[in-house]
């Protein structure tokens, strides 16, 4: 299904680009005039929010309920890649894109690059909010450019080590710190019986993760040019590492988000898995017997004593181009991401993880977790969140670079290939997308 | 005696295994709806156990206000609607093909034709931006409207026509007085009705599955077809894991019309597909 979910983005897009080519000039009249105002608008408004967050509604009625001059009428639909990015697009094109739009941070440049984003950053209540965001999230709808936003940050994805207690301390394994020590205990665990992991075999979502822990610098951009290094020293030495693992038959391969996956943790075959702060409720509901049996900790180093972690996932909520009241819809998007009610709200029905600094403390993210033994697990993704590195930036065209990579992946776990090999690819075939699609880029 | 009997217990055979190979994957959907919490991985994935259809479906029905129930609903208008309506039309477009000459028949007819080969995936953005000029994007008639056209079933209409309804009958009507279009819901409809069947049943399958038209058009939640609804949750599997087991049962309980659509329509059809091959 998710083969599915990425030929139909891939087909969506496509169709995309060849209507983006005849779009001719008008483009830039629109530009100057939205970019420029921030101003509130005079009298009752009502905004367009399009996101696939559950149960939103309850979040947004909260909104509604105070504000009867800005009403927000929400809709829903599938995730982004899954069509709701391909709908944003058309619906820029056709002029009636809704006011706010829920985007993840990779697909962010894709939207910035296509001219689709309202610059929030003359408008004042965003800019001052820039100190309630951890400040590598910041990065993520700003891509580094002083006084632009193009987005509210609105949730984090930071990686840590979730892994069966009750297996490491049977086994006398220690909990590894370093990743050193992580491919010393993948040995330990593959004598008593299992895998110390399965390295899922089409999802370069996490490699990346753990590539940007690594200080991988995928993209780059210095105004005018992007630069694309999917090989660079960095990335290459955890390609390495994991390839080590994969040729000594330490990890699994299963593919992500299936029943198989779900399978190999529940039934104690794998033993740890780097994810990310939402992976918590995919354990728990993947792996039900194995419950209380679990533990986070910190996410291993490259060496010994450093404290950095990656991120895997994570969105914003943005204004887009069209829309005519920019100031109200900021106005919205803040309240959505950093006041306490909504994001208590948006961590209660849709578990998402906070951007904002004061998030880390709000009460539900202080308790004690059952699955994972009564452990506070939080505590440590919230140490987390403040060490992923801010310089890490998306390309414009992901969806394709996801799909070439994961395309290679698959070969690399089964042997027919390498992950380095597979990044080679997808670097040449990111760099031709972009030529393709006049996006300047410098080799 | 034995050798000439072996053709049969052989067709018999392949038969067999066709049909167990068709029905796995629906008995693998039944039992895996009925899992509690969606565990799919729990248990033997074909036999039942801790069966729980029912409290799956109750779960289903009243998640996010009964959406799902909506959904259903909206497929349904769709399918029907269109179905219905769409078939009237390529019906009587086949009917004036075959039956009226006029200058530029055989060019329209072929244009027609032209548009059984054009894929509705690939109409579905310029529609979109068609729609969104008139202001209908995003609307019950984004989906509704584009859905009535049925060019395979005008191709259809005008071969059946062609062979079941003799001119010397038309001739006979217009004698005794019956003007074209009585004579068309009259007697003509009543000669087509298994064409009639046939190009319904194919209708309503085509837009039941239609999942590119609403995917593009549709933002609005309440508005979507149960293929889209499912679609929508499926994608957030990931990260909502607890929406798998609401994705199973849906597609379970999506299945039903179109089994009682068949069951129902059936005979119809064989003997719609038949009567046109022979004459």
């Amino acid at each position: 299904m998710r083969l599915r979910a990425r030929s139909i983005a891939i087909l969506l897009l496509s169709t995309l680009s060849i209507t983006a080519c005849s779009s001719g000039g008008d483009d830039d009249a629109a530009t100057t005039a939205g970019a420029a105002s921030c101003a509130p608008s005079s009298g009752p408004v009502t905004l367009t929010y399009t996101t696939w967050i559950p149960n939103i509604e309850k979040v947004v009625d909260v909104w509604n309920k105070a504000n009867p001059d800005i009403q927000v009428k929400v809709q829903t639909g599938p995730n982004g890649n899954g069509g709701t990015y391909a709908n944003f697009f058309n619906q820029l094109k056709a002029g009636n894109a809704p006011d706010l739009g829920h985007i993840e941070y990779d697909a962010l440049p894709s939207f910035r690059v296509q001219d689709g984003l309202t610059d929030l950053g003359s408008c004042d209540i965003v800019a001052s909010a820039q100190s309630k965001f951890i400040d590598w999230t910041w990065n993520q709808v700003s891509f580094g450019e002083q006084g632009h936003v193009y987005g509210i940050p609105q949730d984090a994805g930071p990686m840590a080590l979730f892994y069966r207690k009750d297996l490491f301390e049977k086994n006398n394994i220690p909990v590894p710190t370093t990743w050193e020590e992580y491919a010393a205990a993948a040995a330990k665990v593959k004598a008593a019986g299992g895998y110390i992991t399965n390295f899922s075999q089409s999802d370069i979502n996490q490699f990346a993760g753990l590539a940007w822990q690594a200080g991988a610098h995928w993209f780059g951009n210095d105004g005018t040019n992007w630069t694309v290094s999917m090989t660079d020293d960095a990335t290459k030495k955890v390609a390495d590492y994991w390839q080590g693992l994969i040729d000594k038959k330490l990890v699994s391969s299963v593919p992500p988000w299936t029943p198989e996956w779900d399978n190999a943790y529940n039934s104690s075959s794998a033993w740890t898995w780097v994810s990310a702060v939402w992976g918590a409720n995919s354990i728990a509901s993947g792996a039900p017997k194995t419950s209380g049996k679990w533990a986070v900790a910190p996410m291993p180093q490259w060496s010994a004593g450093e404290k950095v972690a990656g991120n895997w996932g994570g969105s914003s909520t943005a204004v887009f181009k069209t829309s005519k009241h920019p100031y109200e819809a900021a106005k919205f998007a803040l309240w959505l991401n950093t006041s306490t009610e909504a994001l208590t709200l948006l961590n209660k029905e849709a578990n998402l993880y906070p951007a904002t600094k004061e998030g880390a403390s709000l009460p539900a993210l202080k308790e004690g977790v059952e699955f994972y033994g009564g452990q506070p697990i939080y505590d440590v993704f919230a140490e987390a969140s403040t060490q992923v590195k801010a310089d890490f930036t998306w390309g414009p065209t992901m969806t394709q670079t996801y799909a070439d990579a994961s395309d290679g992946f698959k070969k690399a776990v089964t042997g027919q290939s390498t992950l380095t090999q597979a990044l080679t690819d997808a670097q040449a075939k990111t760099v031709s997308t972009l030529k393709s699609q006049s996006i300047p880029v410098k080799e | 005696m034995a050798a000439f009997k072996l053709p049969k217990y052989a067709a018999m055979l392949v038969m067999a295994v066709f049909t167990l190979y068709f029905l796995t994957p629906l008995w693998w959907l039944f039992v895996a709806s009925g899992k509690k919490d969606g565990q799919v991985t729990e248990g033997s994935p074909l036999l039942p156990d801790h069966f729980a259809l029912g409290a799956n479906l109750a779960d289903l029905f009243h998640y996010n206000d009964g959406i799902f129930l909506r959904w259903m609903a909206n497929s349904i208008g769709y399918t029907v609607g269109a179905a219905l309506l769409g078939t009237l039309l390529a019906g009587m477009c086949g009917y004036a093909l075959a039956k009226y000459v006029f200058r530029g028949r055989e060019l329209i007819f072929n244009i027609v034709l032209g548009g059984v080969l054009v894929p509705a995936t690939a109409l579905a953005l310029p529609l979109f931006l068609m729609f969104s000029k008139v202001e209908l994007a995003n609307t019950f008639w984004s989906v509704f409207l584009p859905s009535l056209v049925n060019p395979f079933g005008v191709y259809l209409g005008r071969i059946y026509a062609a062979a079941s309804v003799p001119d010397e009958l038309l001739e006979a009507a217009r004698i005794d007085g019956s003007g074209e279009v009585r004579t068309f819901f009259t007697l003509s409809t009543r000669l087509m009705a298994p064409a009639f069947v046939t190009i319904f049943l194919f209708h309503f399958v085509a837009v039941w599955n239609n999942f590119m038209l609403p995917l593009i058009m549709l933002g609005n939640e309440r508005l979507f077809p149960v293929t889209l609804g499912l679609y929508s949750w499926n994608t957030q599997v990931n990260q909502h894991p607890e929406l798998r087991a609401l994705v199973l049962v849906g597609a379970f309980v999506s299945l039903v019309p179109m089994v009682i659509a068949f069951l129902s329509l059936q005979r119809f059809w064989r003997s719609g597909l038949g009567a046109g091959s022979i004459k």
